[in-house]
Parts: structure tokens; C-alpha cells; sequence
């Protein structure tokens, strides 16, 4: 590799190799090698960076503007300019394509808001609840960070046995055992499908909420504690007026985290439904990857791409905006 | 984050002196007994089903297995190759873990050790990446893909080289940031030691940084094969059947006839075995490396 090569001698090279200096400031031997070193290092990184991930959505960008159906498809370059074709297609909220994206939208947004709450309020019981030490706590914490640990596809392909009809164990427990539903109940069809990508999810996730509000729980000190404790306060006004409010950063970045992760969540919805997401459990991911890779149309899925994209910048951008305090306050 | 550490900060990390009340401790007891339960249940599901026979699983659920059989494990390989899935699985996430840690060392290095032009652009812009959706750079990515096989015959779309080049840059951001950061914790005269004794600054990385960062290169090798190996949305389109992985590969059961669920639990089992200990693992070194930081 030259590099090592080059690098391993700059200590030891004293002739001025830097040929584009700027006149009238002295430069030291190497300075061209000390300066371009920190990219040099950076560089194999950033090449498959811009490769996978800035590349492309410069080109899905551009893809959103094109008429780009499956006759392009080997020679996307070539396909027609569509104009704002695409987004006209997919964001008319009469036509078919855009009101079932509409649907989707909703259905995500509504997804997204009762997994993460629930997601963040299992967390938080649990992290400050498990706060003190108590005898088998350090067993608890291993248990909690299971659903973690495990592959997504994995532990969602048994929830969906689980969520089964006639062999699965939720209908078992609430028809068999408990008389809860009068009859066994679809999970995986219909208006139950929601209730069922909504479990799981909050399963997947709750750990993370639990891990890292377990560590921000550690970073409040033990004085706040005490002196609320000298003035009379009980363990529940600990909570409320010194643990609450001690978390309020470690909440407002873990919050946006879990909402970008269930928003985009595809592994979940995907293999527990398989390729037809029933309709109101049909989120944004898989709906433009259905929309995409059904009909291949590309154009209209980038578009659709697009715009979520830009709906995701709006509302991290503002939810950072409205949560940070204030500089002079 | 586990015992040790734990205990450590919790000495001063504990709340009031006295005991907590009783209502305290019995919404302890049944929250965390409910969460308990929430969390193994899918456990335990996976588990008991994959040693029932096939008769079991096909009818109501029941908590205790009536027969004990291991031969959905034995089974389960003939009903879909997943010895195949496994080898490419295998294949694609130690290669994808391996050049992401070597590339995140170099760039975490770079960050950590020098003051450059575009150093806070480069992290924020890499970590970003981090939260867009796949979705968006998975319909242009393909189309890459297909141009690059045009242009210069290289098969990347359903290639094992295609979806290692995906996978190793999901685990970059992450992965620079976290050895950044152990880089910052060790102390700055060790490497420029190194430097005054006559060696350039990538020598000072490999025989100074390096050893001293192996339990955060661990780390970060474990979170990158993790992430490659739960990957479902490239390996969906990525893959053909030739190089298709245990993500998208597990699906194929359920294109049987009949569903054997016992095969499918126990091939869960075994799927999910490298990622848990790795995760053990990971746990063990992040303990040691925190700890080892909190001692310097």
C-alpha cells in the first residue's frame, strides 16, 4: 500500500515537497503530506460512503424527475424527462397512486406515534424502576436486552407464528384461556394488523429506550438526589421533579432516534405480512417498495422517495428546533 | 453496561438513602415481571415449538411440548438449502465486518488525531446517512449497480461483492464515531511518543492505537456483523438464488405447501446464534473498554 509508504517516512523527509504553496508564508518540510494525511485516511471510507449512500440520492433525485419505467431499466440514463411528471401522479390525492400513498402516510404517522410512546414509556418504567440495586437486577437487564440480541427477521417470524390463526399462541391465551374474544381473531388480516405491527415493533424497540435511558440515569448526580431527599421528597417526587427532568437530553435525542427507526422500519412490516402488507398496516417503506418493485416503476417510486425524504428533514429539523432550550434562556 | 461498570457508577448514581416505600416496590415487581414476560415470550415460543413435532404445531398452541423431538433441527435443512443461505450469510457479513473496521480505523483515526478542513461536515454528514430511509438509496442503488455491470462487467446486483460494499457502509458511521471517540481516550503522548521515536503517524496507528484499542475494535467488527447479518431489504432485491441470504432465505419456508413452523422456530435458533454472542460478546468488551477508559 503507498500509503503506509509515504506516511511512514514523513519523519524523516526534509526535502520541501509541497509544490502548491501559497508565497509570503514559510511552510515547514511535509506540510502537504501532514495536511492531506487526515483526507488520505478518510478517503477509502468516504469513497464507498459516496458510493452507497450520496450518490445515489443525487441520482434518485435526478430519477424522480424521469419517465423511468422497466423498458429503461438497463439504460436508466436514456430514459425521458418527466418533469414534475412523477410528483404530480403520486402526490394527487384523487388518483389512485396518491391516495393510497396518502393512506400509507397516515397509516405510518399514526404507526410510528403509539409505537414509540409506548416503545419509550416501557423503557423509562423499566430503566427507572431497575434503578436501584435489587437482588436479580443484573439478571432483569440481560432478559430486557433479548428482543435486541436477537436477528429482527428471526424474532419476527415467530411473532408472526404467534399472531397465527389457528396454531398461534396469542389467539390461544386470549380465546382458549382467558374468553377475551369470543372467537379466534385474524392478527395477521384486516384492522387487527396494525394492533399486531404495533406489538411487535414496540417489542423490537423498547430495549433501546431501556439502554439508554439506563445510561443517562447514571449520569445524574447523586447530590440533586439527596438534597430533594433532606427536603422531604419521597421516591415518587424523585422521580417526577429530579429523574424526570435530569433526562430531558438523553429523551430529546432518543425520542427522534426511535421515530426515525420505526418510520423507516421495513424488516418488521415486511416479514410479518410477506409481500402484501394488508391495508391498514400498509406503512411508507414497504408501500414504495411494493409500489417500486411491482410495477417497476422507478420514477414514481423515487418521487415517492423524495418526498419522504423531505418530510423526515422538516420534522427532525423542527423537532430539534422546539426541544433544544434556548442558548440565552 | 453490565455488572461491573454498572456498580461502579451506581455507588454514586443511587438514589435516597432510606428504603422505598411498598407501593414502590410493588409496582416494581409487577412492571418488571410484566416486561419480563412481554420480552421472553417470543423466546420461549421459538424455543418450545422447535422441539415439538410437526403434529404439534399445526394445531391450538400448547405451553408444554406433549413430545420432545430434535429433528425439526435435523429436517430443517432439507426443506430449504439453508446451508447455502448460511454459507453466504457468513461469507458476506465477516467480509462486510472486516473491510468496515478497517476503513472505519483509518477515518476514526483521522478524526480523532487531527484538527482538518470539512472534519465536523464529514462526521455529521456520514452519521446522517444514518437515519434516511433505506428505501431511498436502495431504487437508485440498483440502478448503479445495473450501470456499473453495463460499463464495466463487474456483476455487482446479485452479487456477494454488491451487497458486502452495501453492507460495510452501514456499519461506517457508527463504527467511526465509536472508535473515535475510544481514540480520544487514549492518551495523546503514547502515539506521539511513537512519533518522536521515529515513526510516522500510520506506523503510530498500527503498533501504538491499534493494540490499545482492541477492545473498541471488537466492538465496533461485532456491531458491523450484526448489522450485516439481520439485513433485509437489499438482500430482498440484492440477492438472486445463488447468493441469497439467511434474511431474505427464512422466508422460504413459508412458500412451502405446508408451513413446517417447527423447522422455521428451530432454523430461527440457529440463525440467531452467531448474533447473540456476539452480542454477549460485544457486552463483555464494552464493559472492559469502559472500564479500562474510567481507570486511565
Amino acid at each position: 500500500m503507498p500509503v503506509q509508504d509515504r506516511a511512514g517516512e514523513t519523519a524523516s523527509a526534509h526535502q520541501p515537497t509541497a509544490p502548491r504553496r501559497r508565497p509570503g508564508r514559510p511552510r515547514r518540510p511535509g506540510r502537504l503530506r501532514r495536511i492531506g494525511l487526515p483526507y488520505l485516511l478518510l478517503l477509502p471510507a468516504l469513497l464507498f460512503e459516496l458510493l452507497v449512500h450520496l450518490i445515489p440520492m443525487v441520482v434518485g433525485a435526478l430519477i424522480s424527475f424521469k419517465s423511468l419505467t422497466q423498458l429503461y431499466l438497463a439504460q436508466w440514463q436514456h430514459a425521458p424527462w418527466a418533469g414534475l411528471g412523477n410528483y404530480r401522479i403520486v402526490a394527487n390525492f384523487n388518483g389512485s397512486i396518491g391516495q393510497a400513498l396518502l393512506h400509507s402516510f397516515v397509516v405510518t404517522c399514526s404507526f410510528t406515534a403509539i409505537a414509540v410512546g409506548l416503545s419509550w414509556l416501557f423503557g423509562c418504567a423499566a430503566a427507572i424502576l431497575a434503578q436501584d440495586p435489587f437482588r436479580g437486577r443484573g439478571v432483569l437487564r440481560a432478559i430486557f436486552l433479548t428482543p435486541y440480541a436477537l436477528p429482527v427477521y428471526a424474532s419476527v417470524i415467530t411473532w408472526a407464528f404467534m399472531f397465527q390463526y389457528n396454531n398461534g399462541l396469542v389467539n390461544h391465551v386470549l380465546h382458549d384461556e382467558l374468553g377475551i374474544t369470543s372467537r379466534p381473531t385474524f392478527w395477521l388480516l384486516g384492522d387487527n394488523s396494525f394492533i399486531a405491527l404495533v406489538t411487535v415493533s414496540v417489542w423490537r424497540n423498547w430495549p433501546f429506550a431501556f439502554l439508554v435511558i439506563m445510561a443517562g440515569l447514571q449520569s445524574i448526580p447523586r447530590e440533586l438526589y439527596e438534597a430533594a431527599a433532606i427536603d422531604g421528597a419521597g421516591i415518587w417526587q424523585l422521580i417526577r421533579y429530579v429523574t424526570m427532568p435530569s433526562l430531558r437530553s438523553v429523551n430529546q435525542v432518543l425520542v427522534l432516534v426511535l421515530f426515525l427507526w420505526t418510520f423507516n422500519d421495513f424488516t418488521t412490516p415486511y416479514v410479518l405480512f410477506g409481500n402484501a402488507a394488508p391495508q391498514p398496516a400498509d406503512v411508507i417503506s414497504v408501500h414504495i417498495y411494493q409500489a417500486s418493485f411491482l410495477t417497476w416503476n422507478f420514477g414514481e417510486g423515487s418521487a415517492m422517495s423524495v418526498l419522504l425524504l423531505l418530510f423526515l428533514l422538516v420534522v427532525s429539523g423542527g423537532y430539534l428546533l422546539i426541544t433544544s432550550p434556548r442558548r440565552d434562556g | 453496561m453490565d455488572s461491573p461498570a454498572g456498580k461502579a457508577v451506581k455507588a454514586t448514581a443511587s438514589r435516597a438513602p432510606m428504603a422505598p416505600p411498598r407501593s414502590f416496590i410493588w409496582t416494581r415487581r409487577i412492571v418488571l415481571s410484566a416486561l419480563t414476560i412481554f420480552a421472553l415470550l417470543p423466546v420461549y415460543v421459538m424455543v418450545s415449538s422447535s422441539l415439538k413435532p410437526l403434529q404439534d404445531v399445526t394445531g391450538t398452541f400448547r405451553w408444554i411440548p406433549a413430545h420432545i423431538t430434535v429433528s425439526p433441527y435435523l429436517q430443517m435443512w432439507q426443506t430449504v438449502p439453508l446451508g447455502r443461505y448460511f454459507v453466504n450469510s457468513l461469507i458476506v457479513c465477516t467480509s462486510a465486518a472486516a473491510l468496515s473496521v478497517a476503513l472505519a480505523t483509518f477515518a476514526a483515526y483521522a478524526v480523532s488525531r487531527y484538527r482538518f478542513r470539512g472534519r465536523r461536515v464529514f462526521t455529521l454528514a456520514v452519521l446522517s446517512t444514518q437515519m434516511f430511509p433505506g428505501i431511498l438509496f436502495l431504487l437508485p442503488l440498483f440502478l448503479i449497480f445495473v450501470s456499473i455491470g453495463n460499463a464495466t462487467g463487474i456483476t455487482l446486483l446479485g452479487s456477494r461483492t454488491g451487497l458486502v460494499i452495501t453492507y460495510l457502509t452501514f456499519s461506517l458511521p457508527f463504527s467511526i464515531w465509536l472508535l473515535a471517540g475510544y481514540f480520544d481516550s487514549i492518551p495523546r503522548s503514547l502515539d506521539e511518543a511513537a512519533q518522536v521515536d521515529g515513526c510516522g503517524p500510520l506506523r503510530a496507528l498500527l503498533r501504538v492505537m491499534i493494540p490499545a484499542a482492541i477492545p473498541g475494535i471488537v466492538t465496533v467488527a461485532i456491531y458491523a456483523f450484526m448489522t450485516a447479518w439481520s439485513e433485509v431489504l437489499f438482500a430482498s432485491v440484492m440477492t438472486d438464488d445463488a447468493t441469497r441470504t439467511l434474511a431474505v432465505g427464512l422466508r422460504d419456508y413459508s412458500t412451502q405447501t405446508d408451513i413446517y413452523w417447527n423447522q422455521i422456530m428451530a432454523a430461527s435458533i440457529v440463525v440467531s446464534v452467531p448474533v447473540v454472542a456476539g452480542f454477549l460478546l460485544m457486552q463483555r468488551f464494552l464493559v472492559t473498554g469502559l472500564t479500562a477508559g474510567a481507570v486511565k
